[in-house]
């Protein structure tokens, strides 16, 4: 068995900022110890002088042109003019 | 209007031969729509005044001409509510649409609607979503799949033409499986995801569903692609398919405890084309029983950072939204990649991607494409697997790997079990492939006298 304790689920919660209630934290730390026993299978898979994939096209560093759109620029005085929404009178 | 056009071809014909005109179109798709949608719950969002005013638009000189469409609510649409199938959007109205909604507007496209899924993409039922479960049109107790569960169902219920999806681990295929539509799933890269609401980004696609595989390249030709707003874009040189084409049965993929009917009906698949001289080759990849952790990793590893986005400062509700299913794959991809974990994990998932890939590169060596079920079942019951996510994640076993190799796969349906719920299989092809995939596609809907069905509300 995977060793998942509460403590671990409420950690994990907090690091990603989320809010649970104890019975959630029980039934997710249930949950989770399962899957994470089944993931845990990949420890079988040699994996000596494998490199990772995170990108399957063989795309690296993509840039464009660093050329100046006009229409995306500030417009007054260094700020972006945009319609009035405010009435004179308010 | 009663009879409604099933595929592009018939609906511009249809139009040319002034039987009936874009508006009317829009008309009957909507009566539908208002009639059945409240059983079966295919779509958040209709949007009535979008479909007219591009009913009026539409003209006989674009190549998507008078076509319908229905947009999975992950993809950004101007000025109509785009929620992600999730309560932490359930008021957002984006301000601008994304590349593919563009495109298809552009190419003559009415949108209808927004179809429900599994919030933000998480699931293989269509249960996960925060404004409730789509069902299943030819059994409503049953699951329509997911998560693009509404964009399958608008399709099989024809209250749409043509829908668009994302897939993300099968979340277009296994949808279109269990209601008896095609799913395409295109190369990683091959169509923009600029305003799509990401899942999990190295693995996430565009897709589309629709009745007939030549709709499906007829969609996939208009969105492809780049748009200078998706650095992930390929324009990658297609290959031209060969004339005497091979097609592998990858062994690995007919495992025991996978439900009979469902192989069976793969096998008869396979004897179609044998008849029809193609070379049948048994192949093997060997690291498929793996797919499904390597995937659980890095697909909640990805998701934990991009809903990290979500703090409701900027946009859209807090993180008190986040429903279940959300909220253990956010934790289980915060686990899985800090401190003490990310090598064991994340790093070791990666490492298995670049084994599985390496598996794919041997086989379409030797063969053209792959043929394989789809799902281990046909459709399940509503409410059978929500509880045992691990049960739930398995669904997706023989769908995970094209996305973690980024390979296209094509989804086509191909008659009923005896319970008369949807079977079909799936094609795959190397990268950039697609061409090989549109022609078997075509070629078996010729050889086994395919028509489209809707399925009766």
């Amino acid at each position: 068995m995977h060793k998942l304790f509460v403590k671990d689920v409420e950690h994990v919660a907090w690091l990603a900022k989320l809010t649970l209630t104890p019975a959630e934290v029980r039934k997710f730390q249930k949950q989770l110890v399962k899957v994470l026993d089944y993931i845990g299978q990949l420890d079988k898979v040699n994996t000596a002088n494998i490199k990772p994939t995170s990108q399957t096209t063989g795309l690296e560093n993509v840039f464009r042109e660093d050329r100046i759109n006009p229409q995306e620029m500030l417009t007054f005085n260094d700020y972006f003019t945009v319609k009035q929404i405010i009435k004179k009178n308010e | 209007m009663n009879d409604l056009p099933l595929t592009i071809a018939e609906t511009q014909e249809g139009l040319k031969k002034k039987k009936f005109s874009a508006v009317e179109l829009v008309d009957a798709y909507l009566a539908r729509i208002k009639k059945f949608d409240k059983e079966i719950n295919a779509f958040i969002t209709v949007s009535e005044e979008t479909a007219y005013n591009q009913a009026k638009k539409t003209n006989h000189q674009l190549p998507l001409y008078g076509v319908t469409v229905a947009h999975k609510d992950l993809f950004l649409t101007k000025g109509v509510r785009t929620t992600a199938g999730s309560k932490v959007l359930q008021n957002y109205i984006p301000p601008y649409s994304a590349t593919v909604v563009d495109r298809l507007e552009k190419a003559g496209c009415m949108m209808i609607g927004k179809t429900n899924c599994d919030a933000w993409g998480h699931g293989a039922s269509g249960e996960n979503s925060d404004f409730g479960s789509t069902k299943n049109p030819w059994n409503k107790k049953f699951s329509s799949g997911g998560s693009s569960s509404g964009s399958a169902v608008s399709i099989a219920s024809n209250m749409s033409l043509v829908a668009t999806g994302t897939d993300t681990g099968g979340s277009c295929r296994q949808p279109a499986n269990f209601c008896s539509v095609v799913g395409f799933k295109p190369t990683y890269g091959a169509i923009p995801r600029y305003g799509v609401i990401a899942t999990a980004s190295s693995l996430d696609c565009v897709g589309n569903i629709t009745h007939c595989v030549e709709d499906s390249e007829r969609l996939f030709n208009i969105a492809k692609g780049g748009d200078n707003h998706d650095s992930n874009v390929k324009d990658g040189e297609y290959k031209s398919h060969v004339s005497r084409l091979k097609i592998g049965v990858p062994q690995e993929y007919f495992v025991r405890g996978m439900d009979r009917e469902v192989e069976k009906k793969v096998f008869e698949a396979i004897n179609v084309f044998e008849k029809a001289g193609l070379e049948i080759v048994k192949v093997s990849l060997p690291h498929t029983k793996y797919a499904i952790s390597a995937y659980y990793i890095i697909n909640p590893a990805e998701i934990s950072s991009n809903l990290g986005r979500y703090d409701g400062i900027r946009y859209g509700g807090d993180r008190k939204n986040f429903r279940d299913e959300a909220k253990r794959r956010i934790m289980l991809g915060t686990y899985v990649l800090s401190a003490g974990y990310y090598e064991a994990y994340y790093l070791k998932a990666m490492k298995v991607r670049s084994v599985l890939i390496q598996d794919f590169d041997e086989v379409f060596k030797k063969v053209d494409a792959l043929i394989s079920p789809v799902s281990p079942t046909p459709p399940f019951k509503i409410g059978q697997k929500i509880n045992d996510p691990l049960a739930m994640y398995l669904m997706d076993i023989f769908t995970v790997s094209a996305n973690l190799a980024g390979i296209p796969a094509l989804v086509l349906p191909f008659g009923f079990n005896k319970n008369g719920l949807p079977l079909g299989f799936q094609l795959m092809g190397p990268r950039f492939g697609e061409n090989t995939l549109f022609y078997l596609g075509k070629l078996f809907e010729r050889l086994s006298d395919y028509k489209p069905q809707i399925a009766k509300l």
